[in-house]
């Protein structure tokens, strides 16, 4: 189990959710737990409730998770993943209010550090003008 | 508690950027200490633990970072920071 809050990239492309996770892991590291999902399954653009509902199991940590998003579908799918996991896990999820890329660089710093939940977020948002 | 001081000159070629700054920040954290960094000795100073702060600092090359510390490992942080960016951000372990 890593000590370290959960990272989960939910973009519209699967290639940008793929390369945003690649910076992840070279600027970062992979001492934070990762799950990227994006596209639908024939090839297009578009996000689904189960590969976002994967995501977050591949970057599980008991510390929780912060996902990021792009536009629109990723953020309601996200939301309703986050509604049908379990009633135990979905206190420690939430959707950051930042840009999908810089966000999940950011978020990803902060929790290399063994930030909270709380403080990965506050750190991804901090992206975004008030 | 006094702040230790320390300063060094950042030869990195594209200056304070994305990966530098991770690295720079994540050392940070990795220290009890409080630690600022600023481009003057004056200040203003920074959080160098915020890495939204770090990154928005955009130091070109050839900038001298001026880096101040208080607390317990204040002085392992400073060696250590100061290392990092004289050794031109080398990738850690």
């Amino acid at each position: 189990m890593s000590e370290n809050v959960g990272i989960v990239i939910v973009s519209h492309s699967a290639d940008v959710a793929r390369g945003t996770a690649q910076m992840v892991e070279q600027m970062v590291g992979r001492e934070v737990p990762l799950g990227w999902c994006g596209g639908d399954p024939g090839g297009g653009l578009g996000t689904s409730v189960e590969a976002i509902m994967a995501a977050i199991e591949r970057a599980w940590s008991e510390k929780g998770v912060a996902i990021l998003v792009d536009l629109g579908g990723a953020e309601t799918n996200s939301e309703m993943a986050i509604e049908m996991l379990p009633e135990s896990r979905r206190d420690r999820i939430v959707v950051c209010n930042a840009p999908v890329v810089e966000g999940a660089v950011m978020a990803a710093t902060e929790a290399a550090s063994g930030a909270t939940l709380e403080a990965v977020r506050r750190t991804a948002e901090e992206l975004t003008p008030v | 508690m006094n702040k230790l001081r320390a300063s060094v000159l950042m030869r990195h070629e594209v200056g304070l950027h994305a990966r530098p700054s991770v690295k720079l920040t994540k050392l940070a954290k990795a220290f009890q200490s409080r630690i600022d960094l600023g481009l003057s000795p004056d200040g203003p100073w920074i959080d160098a633990k915020s890495i939204v702060k770090v990154m928005a600092t955009k130091a070109p090359k050839d900038s001298t970072i001026y880096f101040r510390a208080e607390g317990g490992d204040a002085k392992a942080a400073l060696d250590a920071l100061v290392t990092l960016v004289d050794e031109d951000f080398p990738d850690g372990p």
